[in-house]
């Protein structure tokens, strides 16, 4: 029985030194995953960074690539981000076609609702910033097309666990050993 | 005290216990070269200038394998580092520990495309454990100490270590430090308090001991199947002994772990797999119980993944969590080192005996041997057998001799068999053995080959000739490429394209050319007169043997197909 595939989000620690990423990446691109969305930056530890990946994959393999970038040196700790117990963000930016004042408005009134916060104008464009997860941003988008968005771009999923708890908590040699008992 | 890298370098290969270095210099690693002369480090460290840097690979491989000692190879930057890629790759597939010291263009030249620049980390990263660029001076001592240690602990294999050239005219502090100490130093202390998992293996959970001791006690057709994990785990092979002698199960074995039970054991089932016995293969579909050790049923194991051993339980053991269920779900597994793992088993385990299981299992015989006036390869094999003993070293190549030679020769020893098993590297044979006779000068050690596989590396026969390294090269000569044509017969409506090597050289006049001396066989009267002449003269020999161009692998399964579905008896 083949599990379905799901949208997964990962959360790495890597030593913050050249190539970790592309060799972290390479995981995924040999199992034939395309990534959905990846961000990477430094922790307050600046020789530590913190890869968030998100990839549609089934269980089993999911385990596979946990265990697999758990090989990897420069891999410190990686956890699995369950979304009912992990807040997850997305900045995400829109260049919006606006020539009139009744248009700037309008788009205004939408970025109120959603919150989003215009960072840019200008007599023929607005920019609006929106943070959130991909249901808010998709809505949003939605009902900006209209308008004709001219750019848009993302700066991937970025995700913590609810509560204290953290993924430097996981010791690795524990809940590797751990991880390794449930794969099914 | 202040000393330059290529010293620093040396000093550390020292500390490592390095004797033997096989390589090819070339620009950009001048300075380690000059290193061996300017103070005399070739005195403590020999190096074995090889006709190729993949000749050099797979010596260095060679050497580890039948030593349990990293192997140490070195090339330049550019052409000699890819050179080195294909033996990299075969030494990650079978995880063979193998440390590769290549030097790049120097800082100010390098992602400018300079002459013999090329991104060798960058090839690299999927077929290491790990690889460094080592941009300073002062981080080489350290870099150098975290690579042995990454490539002999755990789960063994390959590490490169790619230094800017620059960096080798470059001066640092160097402080000895002895290889125990190595840890509680540097980078490799600071990897350890991250708790890096591969450095420290742990101890295997005790409740999964007790739980795999429980399911053998339920168990009424149990199967061990062993892999070359249990190679590699430094003194696993004494307790596996332990482990199967006292359960009494009938054993199977992948061509890595051959060695592991004495080939000529009355538990010991064979091979198991495409070219598995009937008793292996058989065993294998109808145990109740299958406990695999330092194996990950590769594809050539498991032919088909959904029906392997679907009427058993399995278990499988090993040190590397990435494996468990990777290729086969598991119904049980045990994370450890085999020789650990084994220890804790037979502290518990009580003796058991499963006689009608076993004359099941020992009731499913080969085809037999066939025996007339040509030359057949098991006849080759056995008397290379008969009159080493059954104790010189067996290399091989890839493809039937290869097959034959494992099936035919019964190993007893861990490391007595030195074979390309995951990677299939043609080519590998002439620079493993070499490797391995340089590591164990006491051993006979025999290549065993193809007319194919040989002609592909077989300039190594001026290294072997130059160093006086006696190796003695059985070419299992059918004129083709014996497997594939095995393949297009059976499967391909026996259209041979392109395997046919109705061409030169004359492998006698080639090796004589090269100074080494050559017979030829064709009946295995011929063929025992020469191997006795060429063992008893202690010198390299080539001996040709004409075997029939449609002689077969004997069994074989298709891939893709289950273990039971015998394509050829």
């Amino acid at each position: 029985m083949k599990e379905k595939a799901t949208r997964r989000t990962l959360s790495v620690l890597v030593e913050n030194a050249a190539g970790v990423l592309s060799q972290v990446s390479r995981l995924f691109s040999r199992k034939g995953y395309n990534i959905e969305s990846l961000a990477v930056g430094t922790t307050d530890d600046p020789a530590v960074s913190r890869i968030t990946i998100e990839v549609m994959a089934d269980g089993p393999m999911t385990n596979q690539i946990m265990n697999q970038l758990r090989k990897q040196f420069p891999v410190y700790s990686v956890q699995e981000l369950r979304p009912e117990r992990s807040i997850r963000r997305e900045l995400v930016m829109f260049k919006v076609k606006a020539e009139s004042h009744d248009i700037r408005n309008e788009i205004i009134q939408i970025a109120n609702i959603f919150r989003a916060s215009i960072i840019d104008v200008s007599l023929k464009s607005l920019t609006l910033a929106l943070i959130g997860d991909e249901s808010k941003a998709q809505a949003m988008q939605g009902l900006l097309e209209p308008f004709g968005i001219l750019e848009l771009v993302r700066t991937g999923m970025v995700a913590l666990e609810r509560g204290a708890y953290t993924i430097s908590d996981e010791n690795k040699e524990t809940t590797e050993f751990n991880l390794g008992k449930s794969v099914q | 005290m202040r000393m330059k890298s290529p010293q620093i370098l040396m000093e550390c290969l020292l500390e490592q216990g390095v004797d033997t270095v096989f390589g090819y210099p070339g620009g950009t690693i001048l300075n380690i070269y000059d290193e061996l002369e300017l103070h005399g480090y070739k005195e403590k460290i020999r190096h074995i200038l090889t006709s190729h840097e993949q000749g050099a690979s797979h010596a260095a491989d060679g050497y580890a394998r039948s030593t349990g000692r990293v192997g140490v190879c070195f090339a330049t930057s550019g052409p000699g580092a890819t050179n080195l890629t294909t033996g990299i790759a075969t030494a990650y597939m079978d995880s063979s520990p193998v440390v590769f010291i290549t030097v790049n263009v120097g800082e100010s030249l390098i992602g400018k495309d300079s002459f013999q620049e090329v991104d060798i980390t960058g090839i690299t990263m999927p077929i290491t454990k790990c690889n460094y660029l080592v941009r300073r001076a002062e981080d080489l001592a350290d870099i150098i100490r975290e690579a042995f240690a990454i490539a002999r602990s755990g789960r063994p294999g390959p590490v490169l270590i790619d230094i800017l050239k620059n960096v080798t005219y470059d001066e640092a502090d160097y402080e000895p430090l002895p290889v125990s100490e190595h840890f509680r130093h540097g980078r490799l202390a600071a990897m350890l308090r991250r708790a890096s998992h591969d450095l420290r293996t742990p101890e295997p959970d005790h409740g999964d001991i007790q739980k795999l001791l429980d399911m053998i006690e339920e168990a009424k057709k149990p199967l061990v199947l062993v892999g070359g994990g249990v190679i590699r785990s430094r003194g696993a092979v004494r307790e596996f002994r332990k482990f199967f002698e006292r359960l009494n199960a009938p054993v199977a074995s992948t061509i890595m772990g051959g060695g592991a039970c004495p080939g000529n054991h009355r538990l010991f089932t064979g091979m198991i797999g495409m070219h598995g016995s009937h008793a292996s293969n058989t065993a294998v579909d109808q145990c109740d119980l299958l406990i695999a050790i330092g194996c990950r049923f590769s594809d050539r194991v498991a032919t088909h993944p959904a029906t392997f051993a679907s009427n058993a339980k399995i278990v499988q053991i090993d040190i590397d969590r990435s494996e468990i269920d990777k290729n086969v779900p598991t119904d049980h597994h045990i994370i450890g080192d085999a020789r650990r793992v084994l220890e804790l088993l037979n502290e518990k385990l009580p003796a058991h005996d499963y006689p009608e299981w076993k004359e099941w299992v020992f009731s499913h015989k080969e085809v037999p041997l066939k025996k007339d006036d040509i030359l057949h390869p098991h006849e080759i094999l056995e008397t290379i057998s008969d009159v080493t003993g059954g104790k010189a070293i067996i290399a091989t190549d890839v493809g039937q001799h290869q097959m034959w030679s494992a099936q035919y020769y019964h190993f007893s020893r861990p490391g007595q068999l030195i074979t390309s098993g995951g990677f299939g590297t043609m080519g590998f044979g002439l620079g493993a053995a070499m490797g391995a006779k340089m590591g164990n000068p006491d051993q006979t050690v025999v290549l065993c080959t193809g007319d194919g596989c040989f002609r592909m590396n077989c300039h190594e026969l001026s290294t072997i000739e130059h160093y006086k390294i006696p190796i003695i090269i059985v070419i299992f000569d059918n004129r083709t490429l014996g497997m594939v044509r095995q393949w297009q017969h059976l499967i391909y409506g026996e259209r041979y394209s392109q395997t046919d090597l109705d061409r030169g050289p004359d492998f006698v006049k080639l090796a004589e050319a090269y100074g080494i001396q050559g017979a030829r066989a064709a009946n295995q009267a011929e063929f025992e007169a020469a191997f006795r002449q060429a063992v008893e003269s202690g010198t390299s020999w080539v001996i040709d043997c004409a075997i029939d161009k449609d002689a077969m692998v004997h069994p074989m399964v298709s891939g893709g197909a289950p273990s039971t579905d015998f394509l050829l008896d």
